[in-house]
């Protein structure tokens, strides 16, 4: 299985992804080589890690030259978004461990897989979004095993639309699914996109959503906390939590801000995560006078991040495009109530939420109002969240996706 | 002899449009919908009176002339026959005929399909002298036999009905009330003297009103020779088929058969020498109760757990119910007719319902009909308009 990042190494979703599903895979007794591009700190129970960097060149192919360097690297990163960060300096995480240009690091971590692959016993290829893909590619070149790819996003949700396009990512994307056996799609709406924008046909693509394992509850020994002294004092708190980029609608739930604040002045957005818009949110903010009413944490990880889920009474993810989406699963396991837009992979499977376009901003402020004002809506949200969002899991992921690798295998 | 007891529900609600929370203050129209939704009340009156009420009743009308014999009972609520006189006027017209036949019976309930017996004894006591009154004025009928929403029941409203001289009240014929006892037969209420109590025979109510098109049913199709037959086996009194008029053409489409069922059945029920069909009040005084039934927990017709969950069972639903009923003290007070009104289409059990989440997430469409996308987009549209009343309501005072 190549894949890209892992926790705690990763900066959203997709390592998430990766450790649930590679757990519930062991769990059904399929067993899980996972290749990373680079040596990390990486150790689960459940699966051997192979690190691109320190396989050999060999056999299959000829020697490899490596080149490691250190930079801001995330999968969520677009190549031109990427070349921004870096002529500003600026670091997205904590954990960055990838090279200084997205492209070739995928063309070196692409050229190690076939060696790998050469080395290692297995049954079936798997890769998990473009990162990965040419790796999975070269792994089938060099063995001829059936290949799985696994898309958890495309560049047109990341780049909030068709105009932002990068033509080097997309013909990785789109190359990878011409080469797969058969392709994994997080949502029947990031299925569509296959269907229509890479030309992949939709008999090929088999709908995986993804799950949630058990949510660890907050340790209720930060800073977070002190929101509950303003919950008591009678004021509303609600959450953003995810990457403050184009493709999660930052900019809506500001304006949505604006609107519920004109209604009802007692409540409070707090804006978790770092991303490229961010400055660009605050000066919005500032701009339409809400600016004491919007909290930015920067980027909240472990505890601190199912504390703000537990201290909010409503999280939101006004998502332009989400290919699935799983945060808010995360918040609807602590009992918090959740707001999607419908423009997202995670609505196709959560029916104990509010929904609404993520252009609707006054539907979006009419639901938050009705969050913080009605305390029976947000019962009725928090009691039947937990139940459903209980039902979503890991293990039924891994079970449609072991049916694929057998079919295959 | 055995008697075949039909009782039909007539009903729509007044549903709440998509209020928001910027529309309080501004926007005391909380009914008038008038987008393609199904929140548009005109709009399903229209087509319900196009797909059931007009084509039903003029059937019914023809099969009474056909049989003489024939005998049906209608309960209506109040504001369905608001609603159809100013949207449908064919399909009122066509009640009042069939009413005219002399072959049918007319029941009494809550003018607003509310649950205001379990809320406001006073605001029960006012909306069935209000349906009393409105009967009167369009069939000339005073109603002998009473069934509260959703068939909802318990010993009290026995006790109620018997207090005000009905002869009778409906209620569900549910198994682990009865026990060994038949929903055939006639019963009397615990704590009531003269009045009686008619239970619904949900089995083969539910054949016609629930798994009549089904197919996944094994004794689909329904014909009304098997129909007669089964009636003709079952031991018992009477066969109450209690259901909603709706049944024919609405819940059940022409296509599935529906009107020719209808059609044969009293012809086919009228072979066996050993049937009749009786009215609520002529079965009530045909025949002598069985036994007593004690039911002091509320009883409804509801889903799988026949109680009134299906309306209170969320915070939601509880918050909702407890808003509404808390403006009660301050809307007497106001004495504004406009408001008054507003304040009774509000109780409609119908906006609880639509905020059930027992089994939404289930896909289950048979047991959630709605017309907003989901319980909690009816929970914020119903508690927006109802904080709209609450300011006129202020207003006023």
């Amino acid at each position: 299985m190549f894949g890209w990042e892992f926790p705690p190494f990763n900066s959203g979703g997709l390592g998430v992804a990766c450790l649930g599903l590679t757990r519930a895979l062991s769990e059904r007794g399929v067993e899980v080589i996972f290749v990373m591009p680079k040596t990390l700190d990486l150790s689960v129970p459940w699966t051997r890690f192979v690190f691109a960097d320190k396989a050999r060149g060999d056999a299959c192919l000829g020697k490899v030259r490596m080149r490691v360097v250190n930079s801001a690297l995330t999968p969520y990163l677009t190549s031109a978004s990427y070349d921004a960060y870096r002529r500003r300096g600026i670091s997205l995480s904590g954990n960055s461990v990838y090279g200084p240009d997205l492209i070739s690091e995928v063309k070196r971590y692409a050229s190690m897989a076939a060696s790998i692959a050469c080395r290692e016993d297995f049954d079936v290829i798997y890769a998990h979004d473009w990162l990965s893909f040419e790796a999975g590619m070269e792994a089938k070149r060099a063995t001829g095993k059936p290949l799985i790819v696994h898309v958890h996003a495309t560049e047109f949700d990341r780049c909030g639309g068709p105009c932002g396009v990068n033509g080097e990512a997309y013909a990785i994307e789109k190359a990878g699914m011409e080469a797969a056996d058969r392709v994994i799609a997080v949502s029947e709406l990031t299925k569509s996109i296959l269907v229509r924008e890479y030309g992949i046909p939709a008999g090929k693509i088999s709908v995986v959503h993804n799950g949630i394992d058990d949510t660890t509850a907050p340790q209720g020994d930060g800073a977070l906390l002190r929101l509950h002294a303003l919950k008591q004092a009678g004021w509303g708190v609600v959450l953003f939590l995810g990457r403050i980029t184009l493709q999660k609608g930052p900019d809506y739930f500001i304006r949505a801000a604006k609107r519920v604040l004109e209604r009802n002045p007692k409540v409070v957005f707090i804006l978790s995560g770092s991303g490229d818009m961010e400055r660009q949110m605050m000066d919005l903010a500032a701009q339409l006078g809400i600016g004491q009413s919007v909290l930015f944490t920067g980027f909240l990880q472990g505890n601190d991040r199912y504390e703000a889920y537990a201290a909010a009474d409503l999280f939101i993810m006004p998502s332009v495009s989400e290919p699935f989406g799983i945060t808010p699963l995360e918040a609807m396991r602590l009992g918090t109530p959740v707001l999607i837009s419908k423009q997202s992979g995670v609505s196709e499977v959560v029916k104990h939420v509010l929904k609404a376009d993520f252009w609707d901003i006054d539907e979006m402020a009419n639901q938050i109002l009705s969050v913080v004002g009605y305390p029976g809506l947000r019962a009725a949200l928090a009691e039947n969240g937990i139940k459903e969002s209980s039902g979503i899991t890991w293990g039924l992921a891994a079970q449609k996706v072991d049916t694929i690798v057998h079919e295959l295998a | 002899m055995k008697s075949i007891c039909f009782y039909f529900q007539v009903h729509q609600p007044y549903r709440v449009k998509r209020y928001r929370v910027f529309d309080i203050g501004n926007d005391p129209e909380y009914f008038n919908d008038r987008s393609e939704s199904s929140l548009n009340n005109r709009k399903i009156a229209e087509k319900v009176a196009a797909k059931s009420y007009i084509p039903t009743t003029t059937l019914l009308l023809d099969l009474l002339k056909r049989h003489p014999s024939l005998r049906v009972s209608f309960s209506f609520s109040g504001i369905a026959l608001e609603q159809l006189e100013r949207y449908a006027p064919e399909a009122l017209d066509l009640f009042k005929r069939v009413v005219d036949t002399g072959q049918v019976e007319v029941l009494g309930e809550t003018y607003y399909h509310s649950l205001s017996f379990f809320y406001s004894p006073l605001e029960f006591e006012m909306q069935v002298d209000k349906h009393r009154d409105l009967i009167r004025k369009h069939f000339g009928a005073r109603p002998r036999v009473f069934r509260n929403t959703e068939l909802s029941y318990r010993n009290d409203l026995g006790t109620w009905a018997d207090s005000r001289g009905y002869l009778g009240i409906l209620a569900e014929g549910w198994d682990p009330i009865l026990g060994w006892r038949s929903p055939n037969y006639v019963y009397q209420p615990k704590d009531a003297a003269n009045t009686r109590l008619l239970l619904k025979n949900y089995r083969f109510s539910d054949d016609i009103a629930f798994r009549f098109s089904s197919r996944e049913w094994s004794e689909w199709p329904l014909t009304t020779e098997k129909f007669a037959r089964w009636i003709g086996e079952a031991e018992g009194d009477t066969i109450n088929l209690f259901m909603d008029y709706e049944t024919f053409g609405e819940h059940q489409w022409e296509d599935t058969g529906i009107f020719q069922f209808l059609d044969r059945l009293p012809e086919e029920l009228s072979k066996n020498p050993g049937l009749d069909f009786k009215t609520p009040s002529q079965v009530i005084q045909t025949y002598e109760p069985r036994d007593q039934v004690d039911i002091p927990h509320t009883l409804t017709w509801a889903d799988t757990d026949r109680d009134l969950t299906a309306w209170t069972g969320n915070p939601m639903q509880r918050a909702a119910l407890d808003a509404v009923y808390a403006l009660e003290d301050n809307v007497l007070l106001a004495n504004d007719g406009r408001l008054l009104e507003d304040w009774r289409k509000m109780q409609t059990s119908d906006h609880f319902y639509y905020m059930c989440t027992k089994w939404f997430a289930d896909g289950d469409v048979h047991a959630y009909f709605s017309p907003y996308e989901s319980p909690y987009d009816a929970y914020i549209a119903y508690m927006n308009a109802l904080s709209d009343l609450r300011l006129r309501v202020e207003k006023a005072r």
